[in-house]
Formats: C-alpha cells, sequence, structure tokens
C-alpha cells in the first residue's frame, strides 16, 4: 500500500513543490544583511578565538607550567619551558602557541587546572607573516590584559554549565 | 606450603608468606602504599585491605598471613568499599596540587586515586598543611604530600643504616622529618625518592626540569663504582635530566646511590669540552676534528721516530669503556710503546707479574651478603662502593661479624666486630700481628721467611679476636680496598692478606677503582700484561714509572691526572715538562688547558655504546642515550681513526660490538681467580716519622663526572678540603679547629683549614689526594698560617 502512495506522491512531485514552499518563504522574508566588519552577528561565550593568558587580579600570573595544556595539544601547537622561581614557586620561561599549527580545538582551555590559556571572542587578526602568528608568552598575556574584563565575564557566563 | 584460593586463582604459597606477596607472585593486582618488598611491613596505610571468607572485617594483605584453605577476594563488594573508603581518608588531607608536583604522571596515589577515588569531594573542612622541610641539597621535601607510609622511615633505619626521618607527632599532628634541622647524609639517600608513593620527597636537582610523560627511558650501567649498578637514564629534549635504579636482584637489587644517581649533572656542566681544541704558539684554538687529528698524529709520529716509543705514555681512566680500554692498547702497541696503564690509584707495582689477571670480587655481589666474618682491609666500602656497603652491611645484620684494619675510622653504617685504626705505615705490622695471632691459634707454621718478620710484632687481643673470628667462619672474606690499592707498599701488604685469606680458608676479595678497572685489566690496558693476561705482550713502565721517569710524551684517556692519580703531584711535574700531550676527556680543565696540546672530546658514558666489567666479572654493555654534544664523538671511534692514521693493522672497526666481540673472544677462557704465588716482603716495617699523611678521597671527588655534579658537590661542602687531624695532633702541632694551616709533604705545599677529626689516627694526618708526590704516604709538617 505504502509502495503505491509513494509512487503516486512522486508523480505529481509532491516533494519538490514542499522544498519549494521554504524557498518561497524565505524569498518572501525580510532580509539582513550584516554590515561586517560594522555590524557583527552575535557570539556565544564559548567562542574559540585567539588565545590569551590570564593574570589574578593582583597581577600574578596564573600559569603554574603543568604541561598539561602541551601534553594534551593535539596540534603540537604549544611548547613550554619552566623554571622554579625566586620565591619557590613554578613558572614558565617560554609559553608559544603557533597559531599556524593550532586547530582552535580548546582543549587547552578545558585542560588547565587554573583557567590560564583561554581562548578569548577575538578572532580578527591577522599576521604578515609566520612569526607574527606565533604567540610568545609576553603577547599571549599583553592579549589577556587588554581583554580581561571580557575573558571574566565569559567564564562566569559559562560557570554553571562546567 | 599451603593452598589458598585469591579471587577463584588456586594458588600453592610458601607457609609464612604474606597474602599481598602471593597476589604479586601470582600477578593479582591488590593496591598498596606502605607496603614495600624491600622493607620490614608496617601495614599503616590501610590500602591493601581484602576480603579473607569467614573473617568478619577486611583484612591488610600486607600483614595477613596466608593459611591453608584461605579464600580470599581483593574485589568482592567489602574489599573494594574498605579500599575505597581507605582512599577518601587518605585524600582528605592530601593537597590537590597535582599540576606542580614533580610526581605527577607517575604518582603512586594519582593512579591508585583513578581507580578507588571518587571524583566529587564531600569533605569541605580545613585541610592539613605541613611546613616544607629542607633536606638538603638532593632531596625536596614538600610534606604537606605525605600520607604517612613511613617507607622513608623505614629505609633509613633498615637499608640506609642511619635513623635520620623519623615520625613526630600522632594522628593528624604527625609530621616525618628530620628529629634535629640536619639535612640527609646518607650515602643512598637519594632512594627515598623512588620509596616515596606521592610527592612528599622528590630530586631537588631535577625539580620542575620535566614530567613525566616527557622524558625517554634509556638502559645503562653506572660509570663511578666497581659495582656496575643497573640503572635508567630519563633523557629530555637530548638531555639527561634524571637517573633512577633499574632493578637487579644480583646487583644493586632496587637501590642506588647517590653518586650514581646525581652525578648525570656533571654531563651538562659547562666544563664539557665540546669542540677539538689545538695549542698553537701557547693559544688555545677551536678546530675541526681533521686539524685536530693531524696535529695529535703530526706530533706522537715525530716523538716517536726521535725519541722511540719508550718515551710515550698512555694513561687511562678505570671509568673507560673495554671497548676504548682495548684499542687505546692496541694502538699503543701498534706503534711501539708498552707504556699503558689504568691503575691511576696505585703506586706500588713490584708484585705485578704475580697478581691475577683481573682484580675479582672473590664472589659474586649478591654472596657477599653470606659471609659470616669480613676482614675490610684499607676498605671503606660504604663511601666508595655503596652497593657493596649494602651488602656486607646485610651480612652483619645477619649476624655476620665484620672487622677492618684501616687508616681511618670511617663511619660505617654497621658495627665493628673489631677495628684497627692505624696510620698506612704501621698497616703491614698490624696485618702481620694478625697473621701470627693465626698461626699461634690454629697451630699452623707460616711460610717460609714469614717467621722472622713477624717475630718482633707483639699480639694484642684485637689481633686474635679477627683471627679467631676469620678462623670459626666457615664463609669469610678478606676485602682489599682502595685505600690497600693506594698503600706505598700494597706489594707486601697484598701477601700478607693473602696469606692471611689462606691460612683462616678465606676468600681474598678487591673492591677496585671506578668502574671498569676490570674491564680495563681483561682488555690489557696494563703495561705488562696484553689482552686476557697475555705475557707476551710488548711490555712497558707502569703509570708511576711513567710519571716519575717524566717522559716526552703523553696521550691522556678521560683522566685529570692532577686530581685523579694517587702521585698526583709527581703526574702533574711530569705533565708540565712533556713535550706533547693529547687529552681525550668529556671535560677539560684550566690544569689540562695548561699542559695538553691537543684536546679531542669523547663522549661520556651517556653518550657512547662501551661495556664495563664490575667486580664480579659481569660484562654489563650499554647504549648511549642521547646524540654526544657539540663536536663531541664516541672515544672508540676516535682512538679506531687514530689507530687508522698511525697505520696499525686490524684496526677496521665499523662498530663498538665488533671489538667487544674481540675482546670477548680473547678473554674467554679468562678464569675467575684471585690466587697468587706467596711472596715473601723483604720487612713489615715502615720507617716513619712525625705525622704520617693519609690520602682523603671524599666521597664526591672521584671522577671528572661526580667532580662536576653541583648538587653532589653542595653535599660535599659538609666535607670540604681541609686538613683533618685528632684533638692530640693538633694540640701537639698547636693547631685549632678552623685555623688555616699549610701542610708540606716534599716539596709540596698545601693551606686548608684544619678540622678535628677523632676518626684519624694519632699519627696521622688525613689529606687530600692531591699532595702525595709519588707517595700517598710519608712525613707531613704541619705549621699555623
Amino acid at each position: 500500500m505504502t509502495a503505491i502512495t509513494n509512487y503516486f506522491k512522486s508523480l505529481i512531485l509532491v516533494e519538490l513543490f514542499r522544498g519549494l514552499v521554504l524557498t518561497g518563504k524565505y524569498f518572501f522574508r525580510k532580509k539582513i544583511t550584516v554590515q561586517y566588519p560594522e555590524e557583527k552577528t552575535p557570539m556565544s561565550p564559548r567562542f574559540r578565538g585567539l588565545h590569551a593568558q590570564r593574570r589574578y587580579p593582583n597581577g600574578e600570573e596564573r600559569c603554574i607550567a603543568c604541561k598539561l595544556c602541551e601534553a594534551v595539544c593535539p596540534a603540537l601547537a604549544i611548547t613550554i619551558d619552566l623554571e622554579e622561581r625566586d620565591d619557590g614557586t613554578r613558572r614558565t620561561t617560554r609559553y608559544d602557541i603557533d597559531l599556524t599549527k593550532c586547530i582552535f580545538c580548546g582543549f587547552c582551555e578545558e585542560s588547565c587546572p587554573v583557567d590560564a590559556i583561554v581562548e578569548t571572542r577575538h578572532f580578527e587578526y591577522h599576521g604578515e607573516n609566520r612569526d607574527d602568528l606565533y604567540m610568545t608568552k609576553e603577547k599571549l598575556l599583553a592579549v589577556g590584559d587588554k581583554m580581561e574584563k571580557q575573558i571574566a565575564a565569559d567564564r562566569a557566563a559559562d560557570a554553571p554549565f562546567r | 606450603m599451603v593452598n589458598i584460593e585469591i579471587d577463584g586463582k588456586q594458588l600453592e604459597v610458601t607457609e609464612g608468606a604474606m597474602v599481598i606477596e602471593a597476589a604479586d607472585d601470582a600477578g593479582i593486582y591488590i593496591p598498596r602504599f606502605c607496603y614495600h618488598k624491600k622493607l620490614s611491613i608496617a601495614a599503616n596505610c590501610r590500602m591493601c585491605l581484602i576480603d579473607v571468607e569467614k573473617v568478619g572485617k577486611a583484612l591488610p594483605a600486607c600483614a595477613t598471613p596466608v593459611t591453608d584453605g584461605m579464600k580470599i577476594s581483593t574485589r568482592s563488594e567489602k574489599a573494594i568499599e574498605a579500599q575505597k573508603s581507605v582512599m577518601e581518608f587518605l585524600l582528605i588531607n592530601h593537597p590537590l596540587d597535582c599540576p606542580i608536583c614533580d610526581q605527577g604522571g607517575e604518582c603512586e596515589l594519582q593512579d591508585i586515586a583513578m581507580g578507588y577515588g571518587s571524583d566529587v569531594s564531600i569533605y569541605s573542612e580545613q585541610k592539613r598543611v605541613v611546613e616544607s622541610k629542607n633536606f638538603g641539597p638532593l632531596i625536596s621535601g614538600d610534606m604537606t604530600r605525605c600520607i604517612h607510609c613511613t617507607r622513608c622511615v623505614r629505609f633509613g633505619e633498615e637499608v640506609a643504616g642511619i635513623k635520620e626521618l623519623g615520625a613526630t607527632g600522632r594522628g593528624e599532628h604527625m609530621e616525618i622529618g628530620t628529629y634535629v634541622q640536619l639535612s640527609l647524609s646518607s650515602e643512598m639517600s637519594g632512594n627515598v625518592i623512588d620509596l616515596c608513593p606521592v610527592g612528599a620527597l622528590t630530586a631537588k636537582p631535577s625539580r620542575f626540569t620535566a614530567r613525566a610523560w616527557e622524558m625517554v627511558q634509556h638502559k645503562s650501567i653506572a660509570p663511578h663504582d666497581c659495582m656496575g649498578s643497573n640503572i635508567l637514564l630519563h633523557t629530555f629534549r637530548n638531555q639527561v635530566v634524571r637517573v633512577v635504579p633499574k632493578e637487579n636482584e644480583e646487583i644493586n637489587e632496587t637501590w642506588l646511590a647517590d653518586r650514581d644517581r646525581f652525578s648525570y649533572e656533571g654531563l651538562n656542566s659547562d666544563e664539557r669540552l665540546t669542540v677539538p681544541m689545538v695549542k698553537t704558539d701557547g693559544q688555545w684554538q677551536e678546530v675541526d676534528w681533521d686539524t685536530a687529528l693531524q696535529k695529535a698524529v703530526g706530533g706522537i709520529s715525530k716523538l716517536l721516530s726521535e725519541q722511540g716509543g719508550e718515551q710515550l705514555g698512555a694513561i687511562a681512566s678505570p671509568n673507560m669503556t673495554v671497548e676504548e680500554l682495548f684499542l687505546l692498547q692496541k694502538m699503543m702497541r701498534s706503534v711501539g710503546s708498552g707504556n699503558v696503564d689504568h691503575r691511576i690509584g696505585q703506586i706500588d707495582f713490584t708484585d705485578q707479574d704475580d697478581e691475577p689477571v683481573f682484580p675479582w670480587l672473590g664472589q659474586s655481589i649478591q654472596d657477599l651478603e653470606n659471609n659470616d666474618a669480613v676482614l675490610l682491609v684499607g676498605c671503606n666500602a660504604r663511601h666508595d662502593q655503596p652497593i657493596a656497603g649494602h651488602r656486607i652491611r646485610k651480612a652483619e645484620l645477619d649476624g655476620a661479624r665484620i672487622m677492618a684494619v684501616n687508616p681511618v675510622d670511617y663511619d660505617f653504617n654497621f658495627p665493628l666486630a673489631a677495628k684497627k685504626i692505624v696510620s698506612p705505615a704501621k698497616l703491614l705490622q698490624e696485618l702481620g700481628g694478625i697473621l701470627k695471632a693465626l698461626a699461634a691459634t690454629s697451630n699452623i707454621t707460616l711460610p717460609t721467611g714469614l717467621v722472622a718478620l713477624v717475630i718482633n710484632i707483639t699480639i694484642d687481643d684485637t689481633h686474635e679476636k679477627i683471627a679467631r673470628e676469620l678462623n670459626e667462619a666457615n664463609n669469610a672474606s678478606v676485602i682489599l680496598g682502595l685505600d690497600a690499592f693506594a698503600h706505598p707498599r700494597f706489594a707486601d701488604l697484598r701477601a700478607i692478606a693473602n696469606q692471611i685469606a689462606v691460612l683462616s680458608s678465606s676468600k681474598l676479595c678487591y673492591l677496585s677503582n671506578g668502574s671498569n678497572s676490570v674491564g680495563a685489566a681483561l682488555s690489557g690496558a696494563v703495561p705488562h700484561r696484553g689482552p686476557a693476561g697475555d705475557t707476551s705482550a710488548l711490555k712497558g713502565k707502569t703509570v708511576a714509572d711513567m710519571f716519575a721517569d717524566k717522559l716526552a710524551g703523553y696521550i691522556l684517556l678521560g683522566v685529570e691526572a692532577e686530581l685523579d692519580c694517587a702521585a698526583s703531584a709527581a703526574a702533574s711535574e711530569a705533565l708540565k715538562q712533556a713535550q706533547f700531550v693529547v687529552s681525550m676527556s668529556a671535560f677539560c680543565n684550566e690544569q689540562v688547558k695548561e699542559y695538553a696540546d691537543v684536546l679531542l672530546p669523547i663522549a661520556p658514558f651517556s653518550e657512547t655504546s662501551g661495556t664495563f666489567v664490575n667486580a664480579e666479572g659481569r660484562w654489563q654493555s650499554f647504549e648511549g642515550a642521547v646524540a654526544p654534544l657539540g663536536e663531541t664523538r664516541p672515544g672508540w671511534k676516535v682512538l679506531r681513526v687514530l689507530g687508522n692514521l698511525f697505520e696499525c693493522t686490524d684496526f677496521d672497526y665499523v662498530t663498538s660490538r665488533e671489538i667487544l666481540d674481540e675482546v670477548q673472544t680473547l678473554t674467554a677462557n679468562t678464569p675467575l681467580n684471585n690466587d697468587m704465588p706467596w711472596r715473601c716482603p723483604a720487612s713489615l716495617v715502615i720507617d716513619a716519622q712525625g705525622f704520617e699523611s693519609i690520602v682523603d678521597r671524599p666521597i664526591y671527588a672521584g671522577d671528572c663526572l661526580v667532580r662536576r655534579a653541583g648538587s653532589l658537590q653542595d653535599v660535599a661542602q659538609k666535607h670540604q678540603f681541609a686538613i683533618r687531624v685528632n684533638q692530640n695532633v693538633a694540640t701537639h702541632a698547636g693547631l685549632a679547629e678552623g685555623e688555616q694551616a699549610m701542610a708540606k709533604k716534599d716539596n709540596v705545599e698545601l693551606t686548608l683549614p684544619v678540622v678535628i677529626d677523632e676518626r684519624v689516627p694519632d699519627d696521622g694526618v688525613l689529606v687530600p689526594s692531591y699532595l702525595s708526590h709519588g707517595s700517598t704516604t710519608g712525613e707531613v709538617t704541619l705549621s699555623r698560617v
């Protein structure tokens, strides 16, 4: 019985018209054009853009050089060197992310026990050579310092789901 | 044997064994923290709780002996619940600082928490915090992480023999620490790092260098003493960053001496020689290998053609590999010189033609602990060969009587049943006394000539006691150590010691210098014999004669003669006057630069393949763990090329394995035998006036690698270079502790602080080795500065 119904349905092109109804709906709806870069689409607080290193409110860098992000990074984009700082704490002497290798999976952020490495909403960066896309510790901390307000707000917004 | 059942598996186990041992043998895993197979049972962590049929409560597997018909479950609901509860208790006070903990990734607590811990903590009260303690330059103590398993405490009591760590307080207030604010001083203290199941005790030198998962592990052999401890080198970014023991029940069990564990720091020292260098008109220049080798060969060839082979000498360190030593002697003998020697810690070579082919331990290392009586002659096994010292201590714990005839009252970690502490000049007399007592008690006639020598010696109680103990023991050893080798009348000393061994049916044993003295002797790096004791090989001068006769040219292999040789003052004098000196070494210092003409950088043990033969005659080969630093090349390759440039025959080795095969074929039939024909000493009296010099061998100054290991040197600060005398001598010479004094022997002067040390005998002065001038003993004059 179904086979017969389907046969007739295909003869009178039911699927085609259903599709055209959807097309028609959008055809007559009001158009939205985002005037990028003047206008932007809304963004999730979980957006995974450019990386940043955060600090505590007292200015102390968060990263403790545990190397979990380096271990978890599937693209092997992170390189860390560390030392025992004079005050006895464990700190990085080098924290590099090669953005040309990075796949923006967000694993580094997820593995970080102190929320030091984060991915920000910033995605509109560029580089004129490879070096520009090689993020060193200083560059990452600078991004963090600049965007801390938003980073903190995003973490707070996402906190109930973590 | 009893029959038990663990998790449904039928097992036959020795009676009296603990359940955990039975389970381990059967490959059934039971989680544990405090249990360690080499330590006593404490049963205080409770992690190994198991469910035994017909027993109400869960029982600790480590402290429950097996009984016939026992039915055990390690995975039943009751067992798992008990284990999980224990885990919860252990984690209450353990900080969540795994990300900054060096143990993270190789932590027993972390591993077991993955299996038995819960994911959410219901504990919201305050956690305990304990102040971190300073245990010295080798061990870092983050005591908040401690779970009180007491493995480290038991190690100190049972293995190291020094009760340095202990627990104070009870329950929540229990703390592990040193009773007084002292750092750990045991020569095996590093083992607590391996024992600690958490990150409370970690290695300070490798603190925060690399994570467990980043390091690559390579098997190797420890390069400092004749035990040949098995080690694992952990490398990270082409550097050795950590050394841990590799378990070998026959040699080092699960332990490792601090010297072997921390000497790796020297491998990365600034004093590494990384580029070949030549001296032109007094100026050092870095050059490529071709130029350096051409210069070396040119200089030596000129010397050979002008002055002949007798004017060229080669001195090798006993820490070099069999392959390197074999090629060195082969090259030297091919160019017409038999002057090749590795016995840098020895001065007297009179009996060398009669001596055994190699200085054998006389037994296996494992058998050392089965001795009933041991006589140490000029031997500080605890510092010089810590693994042998540990075996001797085990023998003592088992009831053996350990006795010593030593120039210094060394701090052994076991009690001595009898001891004679005399200056080197009187050592022979004391041994003669023991021999006389031995003959008297057992009515044996002494060999010819000896009666006349011992006739004037009066026997005292100690002599008699030593003689009696050796005689009564079924299994006794007379061990000659490094002080004996360095004795100015070593031949006579050995003859008497050998006679004591023969008369008391004991074994004569040698604990030789460096990691490969045995291998060096077997591969022919001695002037009187070729490989495997071949007496037909070209003969030459001993190391002592090479320095005394002031040759025209020297080849040094891994030796810093002015520091390593027993006759160090004579060595540096001879080297300074030499026309041409080639130094092949991984390191370089200012003194070497003064006398050498060509410096060839060769790879240390971690960067080359090679073989060491330990005191018991065990051949152990290893591979390089990291690539040679800079322009450094493996020693055997450099020697092979030198051999080719000298146009030596049969010098076309492609791998180090080929060299080893050749040495092993030659030495295949060399017997393990320490027997020597009787050779009567001319006299047992050594003229001595005033204070006699005794050579001090600080534990961390023995070879060029350990001298550059920073943390070990920090430890050695405690035993800094000093003039050590006892109170009597100090009073007599008008010296006081801490004052600067000048020690003068022959023409060598040395100004150092005075340390009052009651271990030194009444007529002796303990001085650093580089005061020795030809002889290790002799009169020292002391004066205040």
